[in-house]
């Protein structure tokens, strides 16, 4: 017995682009590989317990394995000994992935303006999403999925993404 | 303290000791240093037994000239006798070093390791010396005065630490013509830094035969983002927002350490309601602190439930933690000379209304855990280390109490008050992950009985002392009058003068004693500010819990000792 929507449709035909309906299946199961570092790694976990509850957006199946994910989540400061670390990880996701950069060190390596914090992780991969706050609170991680969310409903199959990014380490 | 000026001036009459604070501080010749400390270990009337922290200062550019550009202090406590020294002797020369402590001590390995990386200094001597917080393609000593603190060095690959590894398994008897030998299956596997078991920040390179450890070696360093060097451009008010990002599971007892340290120097004495508040919120982040640990353990236990009832009690305390200082997780709640400022109304009833519920949550997962037979097996009798290995290694806090040894500052040294409470100090017996579970458990309990003792008896009135050279006027007189707005303007400029000199302080962090070493030249930013952080020697003795034991529990041990990134790598 059919159940849910092919119990509405039977026998008949949908007609959609192939962009559209791709689109809404990665819109809402981002899996994300959760790159923590440092004190927002802490706030992720917020965003992840019961009180906020990531899963209402089809994101909670946190994956530590990179070749699992689609969604890289940078949580907190990289260190230039962290760097290729982060570059192997990301190259290992993969494709079609984004990246989320939580919080001021990553961003823009924060108030650690120093000899060994990477100035942005964009220096190193590219990023999709930013998020400001030092360390952001749970409910802007939201907010960056749902960036996300809008992001992936505009994009193509077709086409290739961040073909010509060129970091430091490239 | 008389009778331990006293007393090393007895001991050591060759030295020139001096009084600080609470220490003694012993100056030494590089020659005499070992004799010196050797004599501090080892004689019974001393035991100083805690190397707490080994560190150099450069005085490239300090006001005074000294003997030689560098210097070496090494913070060594006697727990039993609660007595601290700090031992200084000059380095003519960094390239061709003084004798190395790792004999005597096994926290200097790592504690020279540091030295020698951040300053450059050579230890005679020493196993094993190579960088430990900066990458190993790195070139300089960022903590030299001479080395510019914006000139970041591009780390291009990992440190393979295939020699070290090797080096490891030698110490257990097993070469490369063992490893070659067809039954021999040693299989190297890498844990970290980024896997979720190792929290971001830490790799561990094991030795496998089977699922057993052989040997093992970590590497840390991937979340070193130059505190110490950005501290010494900061004026000390300053620096308060970057120690909230050191254990930032419980940022506020930073705080409260960081301006202990600054007005122990200073000799401000500050206001009995401030005290309060100080014991209150650190006891109250104790607990927190604990709840993260345990919940994150559970988690890589398998017991995923504990985590929502004890992660959510935490969530709640940030709810009422926004209420109070307007963040979640970094507090900033301190000043030097008092708080940023007094509870709000009605805190009381919502900080009660918040204890009930950790002691919900705890009583709920302990429901879970305390009888279950699976916790029992994976924790008792795995990754022990003794009393006297744990001291060894530097350990302090509640890893230290759970090997059996009963030092705690707040008993031992107190200050604060914490004489007048009502609290006991739990020791394990095995210094095993079950101890170091239920010593945290019990702590927290311990730390609520605290904040409920001292909410009863914290006295009203002000919270900062009314030194304008310390803290801020209140805003009517910045506004009304010139002594007031000229105050201001000073203090948010140059920041709190101390005076010239050097002095350690330490606090009971939930991690164990959190210190701090200054340095000032008499300006109102510190010329060094060195952090004792009680995870770093811990991460220290690691691979001495796990060798020997199943892969798996390393992944447990690693969260029974509750390592944080920030504050490891600083």
């Amino acid at each position: 017995m059919a159940l849910g929507i092919e119990a509405k449709l039977g026998d008949s035909v949908l007609t959609t682009k192939l962009d559209v309906v791709v689109n809404w299946g990665r819109q809402y199961s981002l899996w994300p590989m959760v790159f923590g570092t440092a004190c927002c790694a802490i706030e992720f976990m917020s965003a992840a317990a019961s009180q906020l509850d990531i899963s209402r957006w089809g994101a909670e199946v946190v994956r530590f394995s990179p070749r699992q994910a689609d969604l890289m989540l940078v949580c907190g400061t990289i260190s230039y000994k962290q760097a290729p670390i982060l570059k192997r990880i990301y190259e290992q996701m993969p494709e079609p992935k984004w990246v989320v950069a939580m919080g001021a060190c990553a961003s823009s390596g924060g108030v650690y303006d120093n000899y060994c914090t990477v100035q942005g992780i964009d220096n190193i991969i590219p990023v999709d999403v930013y998020i400001s706050g030092c360390p952001p609170r749970p409910e802007a991680v939201l907010d960056a999925l749902m960036k996300i969310q809008d992001q992936i409903k505009g994009e193509s199959v077709l086409n290739d993404r961040h073909k010509d990014f060129k970091g430091v380490l490239d | 303290m008389n009778t331990a000026l006293e007393l090393m001036q007895a001991k050591f009459p060759k030295a020139t000791c001096t009084p600080t604070i609470d220490s003694v501080t012993i100056d030494v010749q590089p020659e005499q240093l070992e004799k010196t400390l050797s004599g501090l270990k080892n004689d019974p009337e001393l035991d100083f037994g805690l190397l707490l922290d080994v560190t150099a200062i450069d005085y490239l550019k300090y006001p005074q000239s000294k003997e030689t550009r560098f210097y070496v202090v090494y913070t060594i406590r006697s727990w039993k006798k609660n007595m601290l020294v700090q031992v200084r002797t000059p380095v003519p020369d960094p390239e061709s070093g003084i004798p190395t402590a790792t004999h005597l001590w096994e926290s200097a390995n790592w504690g020279e390791r540091e030295t020698y990386d951040q300053y450059g200094i050579h230890f005679i001597g020493h196993p094993d010396l190579r960088r430990i917080l900066n990458h190993w393609q790195f070139e300089g000593h960022p903590l030299r005065k001479d080395y510019d603190i914006y000139k970041g060095q591009v780390c291009y690959d990992s440190d393979p630490m295939e020699k070290e590894i090797k080096a490891r398994l030698a110490t257990k008897g097993i070469d490369e013509l063992t490893m070659k030998d067809i039954n021999t299956e040693i299989m190297f596997l890498n844990i970290g830094p980024s896997h979720p078991a190792t929290h971001g920040a830490i790799r561990i390179l094991t030795a496998l035969d089977g699922e057993t450890v052989i040997a093992n070696v970590n590497e840390v360093g991937y979340l070193h983002r130059g505190f110490e060097k950005t501290a010494e451009n900061r004026t000390y008010n300053q620096i308060i927002p970057l120690t909230d990002r050191l254990n930032y599971c419980s940022s506020l007892m930073n705080n409260v350490a960081f301006v202990k340290a600054v007005e122990s120097w200073l000799g401000v004495e500050i206001t009995e309601r401030a005290k309060f508040m100080r014991v209150i919120l650190s006891e109250f982040y104790r607990a927190l602190d604990h709840l993260v640990c345990l919940a994150a353990l559970f988690v890589d236990m398998g017991g995923l439930t504990n985590y929502w009832y004890l992660y959510n009690e935490k969530e709640a305390a940030y709810d009422l933690i926004s209420r109070l200082c307007g963040a979640r997780l970094t507090s900033s709640f301190t000043r030097v000379g008092g708080m940023y400022r007094d509870f709000y109304e009605g805190w009381e009833a919502d900080l009660e209304n918040q204890l009930r519920g950790i002691e919900k949550g705890v009583n709920d997962s302990l429901a879970l855990v305390a009888k279950n037979r699976i916790v029992h097996d994976r924790s008792q009798g795995v990754c022990c280390l003794p009393g006297d290995r744990a001291l060894a290694y530097g350990f302090t806090g509640p890893n230290l109490r759970a090997s059996g040894v009963p030092f705690d500052l707040r008993k031992d040294n107190p200050y604060y008050n914490y004489d007048a409470f009502d609290f006991s100090v739990p020791v394990g017996t095995n210094g095993d992950i079950y101890d170091r579970i239920m010593v945290r458990f019990e702590e927290i309990f311990q730390s609520i009985s605290i904040v409920r003792q001292a909410m009863k008896m914290i006295p009203k009135g002000p919270v900062n002392v009314a030194d304008p050279h310390v803290c801020l006027p209140p805003k009517d007189q910045v506004y009304s009058n010139i002594e007031g707005l000229a105050g201001h303007f000073k203090l948010v400029f140059e920041g709190v003068r101390t005076p010239p000199g050097e002095w350690y302080d330490s606090f009971e962090a939930a991690n164990g004693e959190l210190g701090f070493h200054f340095v000032s030249d008499g300006s109102g930013q510190p010329y060094k500010c060195k952090v004792r952080p009680p995870c770093f020697y811990t991460m220290g003795g690691f691979h001495e819990m796990v060798e020997g034991e199943m892969i798996a529990d390393t992944v447990i041990n690693l969260s029974s000792i509750n390592i944080i990134g920030g504050e490891l790598d600083r």
